[in-house]
């Protein structure tokens, strides 16, 4: 029978199906970072609980890390060391704060090839989606599951049902990974992927490179769904042959057969099909408080009184009171006072030489406050080899040390009240990057064109 | 874990629809090891000023409804981030239950091990029960888990589905993690199938 990429990885991790529907899924591997697994490993200790396979988790500080060189407060201070020791209580390996190794979560995951291909990847964080790219069953977890993966290895889940995105057309210069992410979620709404697995897949997915396929799987939580797949393919392999953690020599082989085994067979049945067509797409920019709030920054904010549906119609009302917008505003006229580049959906290097580009030779403009914070500490050094830090530094951005940043939050790092950021994040809800914050997604390039032009630009002039 | 059979009680509204988890608890709240003492910091950005001090015509710092046990609440509740602490915050805030027509698949999840029924009902009965939510004291609502029912003011009975699963979880209580370890064998079945099957999956990491 013809089978899709999501069956053959779930399939391959049934334990056992129960008589009432639930399945017991096997996890192969679980990411924990510092702000959703203190409880966790207090519930397991006061229980008196063991890791099952302790060398299946992987620990890093990512969340609540200062990314400006300066100590964390208190209060954050306490709750990374004690990431770092419940780690090692419970035999965990760490990536530490301050080795090369730390960063984000969802960037250090592949970095380390801790993720691969046919795995079932868990972590207590909604963009865990992103390990899709790879063809990992991937998907975000709430503390008491971390604390389920970690006593017994496995998760009760339900089957969900099945989606394929097929994205046809090539976009041209300018216009990225993150712009066909923005263009995805809506075309099928913030909630649309919501009780789905998605595949993403057609000619744009496979002349996707590594790095971008991992933005438009990062993104997939933002339309609903808990997991969006990749099938995996030659882009895969090389990009995971010789990783750290990857496997080697003969595993290597055993574990490649496997895993050309994995796309959707021809006929495969999928319960939805969306076609997505991004030729001619233009670089977009989010207008409102939900990811699917989207327009071509060629474009104008929308007047809410012209949209039919009375659901998206209150949620634009509200969207653009919070966001302090007047309908029919050219989105150009906009000016940011922040520009933050990183967080899991844009931090990787592709995504800093592609903000690095725009930022050569020029300067940001006078009244905007503008940082590049690295997705890991490997992708830090990589780029200053490359001499970006450099470019960067040199226009008048902030290079800072890697972490989570502006994108959550939560270390300290937070766009005043008020204030408008041009963001290469994954979310523009009400207070997210701070109380008050009103948040702007695009793309590293086009964040980086907004610090030197002080209002959002069509970057596609600017290369 | 916390049971849940059944409840009576006046239903806040709250009609909007995509309220995220970052509403529901913002993140600088997060930054805790604990799971109780959220209930203050719940939706913060709707029901206080940034001084701290209430928004008097928020639905959550009015009467009835500052002791709701109930939320009724628009599409696609609980969507962004995975953080438990939305449930958290909501369970120590009061509520037993929320109604919406759509809930985001983490959350949803999330609810049942923190004792919340989420219940599921189409958007034109939510409508409808909102309006009887803003009613206010006499509007009493009444949820029962046993027998998958809602009953309104008007006493009108709407029945919901429940997965079996988590349905029995909340009506028992029950210790999820103990009852996949009292089934351990079937783990080690697998995992000795698995090694054999996928050597490599199982020695990496």
């Amino acid at each position: 029978m013809a089978t899709t990429l999501f069956s053959k990885v779930w399939d391959d991790h049934v334990v056992e199906e129960r008589p009432d529907g639930s399945v017991l899924l096997y996890i192969d591997r679980h990411l924990v970072h510092d702000a959703t697994s203190p409880q966790a490993f207090s519930a397991l200790r006061a229980e008196g609980r063991r890791a099952r396979h302790p060398a299946a988790s992987l620990a890093v500080a990512d969340h609540l890390v200062p990314t400006d060189g300066r100590a964390a407060a208190p209060r954050l201070a306490v709750q990374i060391a004690a990431l770092e020791a419940n780690a090692r209580e419970f035999g965990i390996p760490v990536l530490p704060l301050g080795s090369p190794t730390q960063g984000i979560v969802h960037v250090v995951g592949p970095e380390q090839g801790f993720v691969l291909p046919g795995l079932t990847v868990v972590c207590g964080d909604s963009h865990t989606s992103t390990h899709g790219a790879f063809g990992a069953l991937a998907f975000g977890i709430g503390t008491s599951e971390v604390e389920h993966v970690i006593a017994t290895q496995t998760l009760v889940q339900t089957r969900p049902r099945e989606m394929r995105i097929t994205i046809a057309g090539r976009p041209g210069p300018g216009v990225a990974a993150k712009d066909v992410a923005l263009a995805v979620i809506a075309s099928i709404g913030a909630a649309g992927g919501a009780g789905h697995a998605i595949e993403y897949a057609g000619p744009t997915v496979a002349a996707m490179a590594m790095e971008e396929r991992m933005t438009l799987c990062n993104m997939t939580i933002e339309a609903g769904a808990r997991t969006g797949m990749i099938a995996p393919d030659a882009t895969t392999l090389d990009w995971l042959e010789g990783r750290p953690m990857a496997p080697s020599g003969a595993d290597w082989q055993a574990a490649t057969g496997h895993w050309r085994t994995l796309a959707s067979d021809p006929g495969a049945r999928f319960d939805r099909e969306v076609a997505v067509d991004v030729s001619g797409l233009e670089p977009q920019v989010t207008w409102g408080i939900n990811p699917a709030q989207t327009v071509a920054v060629t474009g104008r904010v929308p007047d809410p009184e012209a949209i039919a549906d009375a659901g998206l119609r209150q949620a634009a009302r509200r969207a653009l009171a919070y966001m302090d917008l007047a309908p029919g505003t050219a989105m150009t006229a906009i000016r940011p006072s922040r520009v933050f580049i990183g967080s899991c959906t844009n931090a990787r290097l592709s995504d800093l030489r592609a903000a690095a580009a725009v930022a050569r030779g020029r300067r940001v403009a006078d009244g905007v406050i503008a940082q590049v914070v690295p997705g890991s500490g490997l992708v830090r050094r990589a780029a200053e080899a490359e001499g970006l830090d450099r470019i960067f530094i040199e226009a008048g951005f902030q290079w800072h040390e890697p972490g989570c940043s502006m994108c959550v939050a939560i270390n300290g790092d937070r766009v005043p009240a008020g204030e408008r950021c041009a963001s290469t994040s994954n979310r523009n809800f009400e207070g997210r990057q701070g109380p008050g914050a009103r948040t702007h997604l695009v793309s590293p390039a086009m964040a980086a064109a907004a610090a030197i032009a002080g209002r959002f630009v069509d970057v596609r002039e600017m290369i | 874990m916390e049971p849940f059979v059944r409840v009576a009680s006046v239903a806040a509204p709250l009609p909007i629809d995509n309220v995220d988890t970052d509403v529901i608890i913002p993140a600088e709240f997060g930054v805790t090891m604990e799971r109780g003492g959220l209930g203050p910091h719940a939706f913060n950005g709707l029901r206080r000023f940034p001084d701290g001090s209430e928004r008097p015509d928020f639905v959550l710092n009015r009467e009835p409804w500052r002791h709701a046990k109930i939320l009724v609440a628009g599409a696609n509740f609980g969507c962004g981030s995975s953080r438990e602490h939305a449930p958290w915050a909501l369970r120590d805030f009061g509520f037993r239950a929320i109604v919406a027509p759509s809930f985001a698949d983490i959350f949803y999840g999330n609810c049942f091990r923190n004792g919340i029924l989420p219940v599921r009902l189409p958007a034109a009965v939510v409508t409808d029960l909102m309006e009887q939510a803003g009613q206010g004291a006499n509007a009493v609502f009444t949820i029962d888990l046993e027998s998958q029912a809602l009953v309104a003011p008007d006493g009108t009975r709407h029945d919901f589905a429940v997965d079996p699963w988590r349905r029995r979880c909340l009506l028992e209580g029950l210790d999820e993690i103990g009852a996949t370890l009292a089934g351990a064998a079937a783990i080690e079945r697998f995992e000795a199938g698995y090694a054999r099957r996928r050597p490599w999956a199982a020695r990496a990491g």
